[in-house]
């Protein structure tokens, strides 16, 4: 196969002149965030009374005062900055630093004129550290998941099969728990499976030259299958392997201490923290270590990479092997990470396919690809404190908005989205 | 996932041109080997987890070496009544013959939905969410509206599920074709979005049960039922499903659209060139694709149960695994219709025999999605299962002599 990549247009040295892709791209974003703008305009109209914000729940030590702001200026001050900035963006051209800050200001008076609404007269205050916390116990696995899937998609492989590898992880994880009564042995057996998934992944793709996305279902079929045969074989009349310890959350002495943040950011599930210090790991090694340099030059160009020497699919299958050990962390989560002993219920619950769109949403970066896995997080979390409020909003909305995002940045109408150049492609040495 | 990829997807998996008729019989000789042997492994390998895994047999290979009769034995045993009664639960009579034909319904369906996009060089992994709503809307006629005739109702929810399907699948293409956004990635989401669509209405008055507060829909109206033959779960659906495959075969081998189609999947650019509008064949393959997955989701809320005779009530796991299903039924069939239609009976026949296989042989269904994976990722990589049986690469290098630059 050769590639034949399709060169950019010519960059234009002139500033003066605008791509009709960026600007077409200019005009929809800011339509959209007019739009939303629009829309928290109406819900302005349509809520009465106070929010109350609670700054920490019943059970911390600290207590800080709630929050209590009156609805309807604070929705409508959003709804107008939000406005605004669309309005700005349609209008005007935005160079480059400013834009990016006029984008985070309409993030911003989106998420407070929300949670504002959302509160306005609700029964019970709106729990700001309960939702936080949340956050980044749901973000947890999705940020492990993604870092798997931004390793091997750098490389140069996709990957579909996050979801398998970490079904696999958890299964195992849940039964080595059981076998052993000791979880940091099971943590390690979930890295083992995750990595075994991903050598299943690595033959397949690189030797076989399968196509990325069929092999990825069927290694999401095959987990299901697996895990799923294992589990009424062998574990389910099994009292002993069904009695599953859970990861107690570990609090950092002092750092916990502090109000507010203490219980959000230092009172958290041990994977919790190892997904953090993951995300800095997974930076690291790909932007600063020469192993990173060649995996991402392995996935945007492997001929020149072969030129000078990079041995392209050794490099590729490592990348991708890290990245099982991600997803195997991830998958951990799922059964002694946070609930207990594992299910056919399908305990990923689709997790994989979330981080899957952190990824892209991520741009292929890990600490974006993070930081959208948290924004995720966030959105079901909500879901669940809105939950009790009573609100309008149904709360099978707020939980499908990752993937509804995802769809409209995919197709452009947010930034652009553009992943490795040789992505999905097979590579044979001398073709 | 980029401009690239889409250039690079273009080259048929072949790089053999076909000029002689001889070449590509032997071909497609040596594919239909490939399936085969691909069948065969995944049994085999099946028998192998199936042994190692269970208590009472892995308790005599413990001592095999001093009898390894009773190891080997029990393992005969156990393998042997596990595919003896699977074939006893799908071929076994009558009644489980018409359940393989009522399972492999909305496999061949929606299998052509998939088949077709391939075709055209589009993956549809939406085939999950395009089945959900067309259970959704099709469910909803079914039990909102009432008083009409079987053959004006049913007809009605039919087309009704099918349009929902068509809008879901041709979404996709019309973002692919207008934004450029990758199919792939635009169908998982839509997945989550009909699966999140269907748990809010589930929770809304107007699908829920009278008298029930769990999140399952009301029993369909007689009339919107698959009619079938008594006694049996032979219905109209799978008279649908043939039909289905006809139709589909006849778009791609007798119509200038199924000629786009094909030229398109070979090599985009080549068929733009040629005058082909890209766009609109991907728009109107997509939606065709949704429409197809869209009529196995109706199936699946109409098709009568065997006892009850009423079909399934409408729930959150109504359609199950379809869109996956289906993927596998398309790749085993190698995206042609009537391949299509043998991997949906084969897999049809698979989930039909697997209750009796768990209840005779007390081996977990789940045995079955496992074989049915095995298929498929033996059945597309075939660099993998020549490299297991040696003998079918020989055969392709004698016939057809070539520098081994494609044996990789």
């Amino acid at each position: 196969m050769s590639t034949t990549v399709i060169p950019d247009a010519p960059v234009r040295t002139s500033k003066t002149v605008e791509s009709p892709a960026k600007r077409r791209q200019r005009l929809s974003s800011g339509t959209l965030i007019a739009i939303v703008g629009l829309l928290l305009a109406v819900a302005a109209f349509t809520s009465t009374g106070t929010s109350r914000i609670a700054l920490s729940d019943a059970f911390d030590e600290i207590k800080l005062p709630t929050i209590e702001v009156p609805a309807v200026p604070v929705v409508a001050l959003a709804a107008a900055v939000l406005l605004f900035v669309g309005g700005f963006f349609v209008a005007k051209r935005v160079p480059k630093p400013y834009s990016t800050w006029l984008g985070v200001l309409a993030g911003v008076a989106l998420l407070v004129g929300f949670i504002v609404w959302v509160a306005a007269d609700a029964p019970l205050p709106f729990t700001l550290t309960n939702q936080l916390n949340g956050t980044l116990q749901y973000a947890t696995p999705i940020m492990l998941g993604a870092m798997c899937g931004v390793l091997s998609e750098r490389a140069g492989v996709v990957n579909v099969a996050i979801e398998g590898q970490m079904l696999t992880a958890a299964f195992t994880a849940s039964v080595v728990a059981g076998l052993t009564k000791n979880l940091w042995a099971a943590l390690f057996a979930a890295v083992l499976a995750g990595v075994l998934s991903a050598v299943l992944l690595g033959i397949f793709a690189l030797k076989y030259l399968m196509d990325h996305v069929v092999l990825g279902v069927v290694i999401n079929l095959l987990a299901t299958g697996f895990t799923g045969f294992m589990f009424h074989q062998l574990v389910k009349d099994s009292p002993d392997l069904n009695a599953v310890a859970v990861m107690q959350p570990v609090a950092i002495p002092g750092l916990s201490q502090l109000p507010f943040v203490g219980p959000i950011l230092f009172v958290q599930r041990p994977l919790s923290y190892i997904a953090i210090v993951s995300v800095v790991v997974v930076w690291f090694v790909l932007y600063k270590t020469k192993w990173g340099l060649r995996v991402r030059s392995v996935g945007e160009h492997p001929h020149a990479a072969d030129t000078v020497g990079i041995n392209v699919v050794g490099t590729k299958f490592s990348s991708v092997l890290l990245g099982g050990v991600f997803a195997g962390l991830g998958g951990a989560f799922f059964t002694i990470g946070n609930s207990g002993a594992f299910q056919t219920t399908g305990v990923t619950a689709g997790n994989g396919f979330i981080a899957l769109a952190a990824v892209i949403m991520g741009r292929w970066h890990p600490v974006l690809a993070a930081l959208m896995a948290l924004f995720f997080g966030f959105s079901r979390q909500l879901a669940q404190t809105v939950g009790p409020l009573q609100t309008p909003m149904p709360s099978e909305f707020l939980q499908a908005l990752p993937y509804l995002i995802t769809i409209i940045a995919v197709a452009g109408l947010i930034g652009r989205v553009r992943g490795p150049a040789a992505d999905g492609v097979h590579y044979v040495k001398g073709h | 996932m980029s401009e690239a990829k889409r250039v690079e997807e273009a080259p048929p998996k072949d790089h053999k041109p076909e000029t002689k008729p001889k070449a590509s019989y032997s071909k497609w000789l040596n594919s239909a080997a490939v399936t085969f042997w691909s069948l065969v492994l995944a049994f085999i390998v099946g028998s192998i987890v199936m042994i190692i895994l269970d208590p009472e047999v892995g308790e005599k290979w413990g001592y095999f070496f001093a009898r390894p009769g009773d190891a080997l034995g029990a393992s005969w045993e156990k393998i042997s009544l596990t595919y003896i009664s699977l074939l006893q639960g799908s071929f076994g009579s009558w009644v489980a013959f018409t359940e393989t034909t009522a399972q492999a319904t909305p496999l061949i369906l929606a299998g052509l939905g998939i088949a077709l996009a391939f075709r055209a060089g589009l993956f549809n992994i939406g085939g999950q969410g395009q089945a959900i709503m067309g259970a959704i809307w099709g469910a909803f006629i079914g039990f909102t509206v009432k008083g009409l005739p079987l053959f004006v109702h049913l007809p009605l929810v039919i087309l009704v599920g099918v349009a929902m399907g068509t809008i879901w699948g041709g979404i996709v293409g019309f973002l692919k074709a207008k934004t450029g956004a990758h199919e792939v990635i635009v169908t998982i989401m839509m997945n989550y979005l009909a699966v999140y669509l269907l748990q809010f209405l589930l929770q809304r008055p107007a699908f829920m049960a009278p008298g029930r507060n769990d999140p399952i829909g009301p029993v369909v109206e007689w009339s919107a039922t698959m009619p079938r033959l008594a006694g049996s779960r032979l219905h109209l659906g799978f008279l649908l499903a043939l039909l289905a495959v006809v139709l589909v075969w006849w778009i791609l081998e007798r119509t200038t659209l199924g000629l786009r189609i094909q030229a398109v999947g070979l090599n985009p650019h080549a068929a733009a060139v040629a005058g082909i509008n890209v766009s609109r064949v991907t728009i109107v393959t997509m939606a065709i694709s949704g429409a197809l997955a869209g009529m196995a989701g109706v199936n699946a809320v109409t098709a009568p149960e065997l006892i009850t005779s009423f079909p399934t009530q409408l729930s959150v796991g109504i359609v199950g695994a379809i869109g996956f299903d289906a993927i596998t039924v398309a790749l085993l069939g190698r995206s042609r219709p009537v391949g299509v239609l043998l991997a949906g009976l084969l897999f049809g026949a698979l989930k039909a025999g697997a209750r009796t296989m768990q209840v005779r042989a007390n081996t977990p269904s789940d045995l079955v999605d496992l074989i049915q994976a095995l298929i498929v990722l033996f059945v597309a990589a075939p660099a993998f299962v020549m490299w297991v049986l040696p003998f079918l690469r020989q055969r392709k290098t004698s016939r057809t002599p070539k520098p081994k630059a494609v044996a990789a």
